[in-house]
């Protein structure tokens, strides 16, 4: 072992050393924390002394939290907080009091404490956490020799048994899913409303007045066209100028609604078609074999418009790039400007309406500014390609695939001859017994090994399915089919 | 005589198409309202000038533009006029990207004005090109800071727009209210500021403005 290598191997046995000696002191802890649970439990309870239950709960919740980190930092083993979401801040009723049951208070300040108590009270997590901290220190003391012999292994096995009560459960995880789709639902439901008042407001302001005024226009032509059919045929060449100017208007408003070209030649054709027509020099680099769902497609065209009206606006740019391209089933879009830099979603200028456009598709936007340029917005659309031409589903490893092989190379021979045929021999008594194990056996044993092999066959045929069906299931549906139940590599 | 297609979905207007051209002396060989049949008709009756709409079924995406594209890749120069509701820089280039002349591209707006509306389809027909003043307008905007063209006279510019627009010296100088003689002197002007070589037949000039604006 040369000197530099012994060195950072030394160095990293003394931080490994480090973390025991922190976990081991914070068992020390654990058992105060744990006697003032049980204290704090006994007052809510007994005592009536409910208002102590939060301060517990949040110690514990610090306490786990530092154990989570350590435990993350010392093995790299992740522990997600398993909490329910947090209930969302009370809303006031029409008369601007706030409802806590059958209670009415002026301020949010107890319906809120009584929230934050019962989502407490009611999450599992806080009494796997309160159970957690009994079982710590015994684990702890448990592990001890191990921990101090062989920190590696011992942080390991640690970090398995923290995973086990501090660990997000499936129930806990799908209730964070849930609350965080119904944000985004509400969300977009949001954005969609006010697009649709927009869209309200355009017509009734421009098409639809426009038309009342051609209306009367024409009237007034009926009423003129004996008396005084010059001035009428005036009349009617106005009206013919208004319903086109109309047409414009119509045409402007169903540009901000889904622009033609976006509709008839999807992303790539209509970006490239924004960058004709835009003022600032525009390269733009699509690499989309497919096109994908309309409102993705809106989406991102929207988000590419609003830069590059930005960077022309407020960036004081004059080249742009943008680059779309499918990274898997993730949609990219890298917008890169030479303007001076600086731009802040938080200061408005539209970045706010993108990220708000793309939170419906879990999209998330990442803007690198620093003053003085180059200004470079990255977009991704996560799983908003389509899956069957996404490079990167999950392949069957090699041990896998071989076993798959053997199953359909071999398990027609327990299924057909030596379990459906044998079993046809046996039914007419044919005297051949040619190699069909059963029938070499006494006679006892003849149907159950029939049997038995019949099972086998069958056997082996559903796992040679089953297992590249559970390895991956979405490249299973994309690639198999009833005549073929499988997909390669 | 000439013998006009018409492709275009919506009866009430396919009809009014048709009335107007039957109305103006033109024969309307068939009028069609699907991409597929369209193809068919091009190539099958080589009209002498058609009238199609971008949008058309079954896909009601881009079908007769990309039918017309596709007939005139098979027989260069076929007289096609194109309708849409909206322009796009991008369809424009790509009309005019053969450089073969006798296309046309306007807004179905222009279908008002009946006899501009003939004008450009007996200019397509024989030959020449239609091009709405707006996607004309949008193909100098993206081309104003090129150095020949940010070098010409206002006048010029004007003589230009209405040039690439596909009309004839006469014609513009109607529109302009100059003599003859000073559009003639303009277009050596801006021929000679954009270095093409200077031509006496309409819509070879024309044309040759329009592949300059589209090389850009």
């Amino acid at each position: 072992m040369s000197p530099s290598t012994w060195i950072t191997h030394t160095g990293v046995m003394l931080r490994k050393f480090g973390y025991v000696l922190a976990l081991l002191m914070l068992a020390a802890y654990e058992v105060v924390a744990f006697v003032s649970t049980v204290l704090t439990l006994i007052c809510c309870f007994g005592l009536g002394m409910v208002f102590l239950f939060p301060w517990q709960v949040r110690m514990i919740r610090g306490l786990t939290g530092l154990t989570r980190r350590l435990v993350h930092d010392s093995t790299g083993i992740r522990i997600d907080p398993p909490y329910l979401p947090e209930p969302p801040p009370p809303v006031p009723q029409s008369d601007g009091m706030y409802r806590d049951g059958r209670t009415l208070y002026k301020t949010p300040r107890m319906p809120a404490w009584s929230n934050q108590w019962k989502w407490m009270f009611t999450d599992r997590a806080t009494w796997r956490e309160c159970a957690w901290l009994l079982l710590d220190p015994l684990v702890k003391l448990a592990l001890a020799p191990l921990l101090v012999l062989l920190p590696p292994r011992g942080l390991r096995v640690y970090g398995l048994w923290c995973v086990l009560l501090l660990g997000p459960t499936p129930a806990s995880r799908l209730a964070g899913q849930v609350s965080h789709l119904s944000r985004v639902r509400n969300l977009a439901v949001d954005t969609q409303a006010a697009e649709m008042r927009r869209i309200e407001r355009d017509l009734h302001d421009g098409a639809q007045a426009r038309l009342v005024a051609i209306g009367m226009t024409l009237g007034a032509v009926e009423q003129l066209v004996d008396s005084d059919p010059a001035a009428a045929k005036k009349l009617l060449a106005k009206a013919r100028d208004a319903s086109a100017e109309t047409l414009t208007e119509l045409r402007r408003v169903i540009r901000g609604i889904h622009p033609p070209v976006l509709a008839e030649r999807g992303l790539g054709d209509a970006v490239r078609a924004l960058a004709m027509d835009s003022a600032l020099k525009v390269s733009v680099d699509v690499d989309l074999p497919h096109r994908a769902e309309a409102p993705v497609e809106a989406a991102a065209y929207f988000a590419v418009s609003e830069l590059l009206s930005n960077a022309a606006r407020h960036g004081g740019a004059t080249r742009v790039t943008v680059d779309i391209s499918g990274q898997g089933a993730n949609l990219l879009i890298t917008v890169t400007d030479d303007g001076w830099g600086g731009a802040d979603p938080s200061k408005g200028s539209g970045l706010e309406g993108i990220e708000r456009r793309l939170a419906a598709f879990d999209g998330v936007m990442v803007i690198d500014s620093p003053p003085g340029g180059p200004t470079t917005v990255t977009m991704q659309l996560p799983k908003v390609l389509p899956e069957y031409w996404a490079a990167d589903l999950p392949k069957l490893p090699r041990w896998k695939m071989l076993l798959v092989g053997f199953l359909w190379a071999t398990a027609w021979c327990p299924l057909f001859p030596q379990g459906i045929v044998t079993a046809v021999f046996k039914i007419f008594e044919v005297p051949d017994k040619t190699w069909f194990l059963a029938l070499h056996l006494p006679e006892p044993y003849q149907w159950p090994v029939v049997a038995f092999m019949i099972v086998l066959g069958v056997g082996m045929y559903v796992l040679a399915v089953a297992i590249p069906a559970n390895h991956s299931r979405e490249r299973w549906m994309c690639e198999a089919t009833p005549s073929r139940l499988w997909f390669d590599g | 005589m000439n013998r006009v297609l018409v492709a275009e979905d919506l009866y009430l207007l396919r009809e009014g198409l048709v009335h107007l051209l039957q109305a103006h002396g033109f024969e309307v060989v068939a009028a069609v309202e699907s991409g597929p049949e369209l193809l068919k008709g091009l190539l099958e009756l080589r009209p002498d000038v058609s009238v199609v709409d971008v949008r058309l079924p079954p896909t009601f995406t881009d079908e007769g533009l990309q039918a017309a594209l596709a007939a005139r890749s098979q027989v260069p120069g076929l007289p096609i006029l194109v309708l849409s509701q909206h322009v796009e820089q991008l369809y424009a280039r790509e009309l005019l990207a053969d450089g073969s002349g006798a296309i046309g591209y306007l807004l179905k707006d222009r279908v008002f004005n009946a006899e501009q509306f003939v004008d450009a389809v007996r200019r397509v027909a024989a030959g020449g090109t239609a091009m709405d003043p707006e996607v004309i307008a949008k193909l100098l905007a993206s081309n104003a800071k090129n150095e020949p063209l940010a070098a010409l006279t206002p006048r010029e510019r004007d003589v230009l727009e209405a040039m690439a627009e596909g009309r004839s010296n006469a014609a513009i100088s109607q529109r302009l209210f100059l003599s003859e003689s000073a559009v003639a002197k303009h277009t050596a002007g801006i021929f000679a500021k954009l270095g093409l070589a200077p031509s006496d037949d309409d819509n070879r000039r024309v044309l040759a403005v329009l592949t300059y604006l589209n090389s850009r």
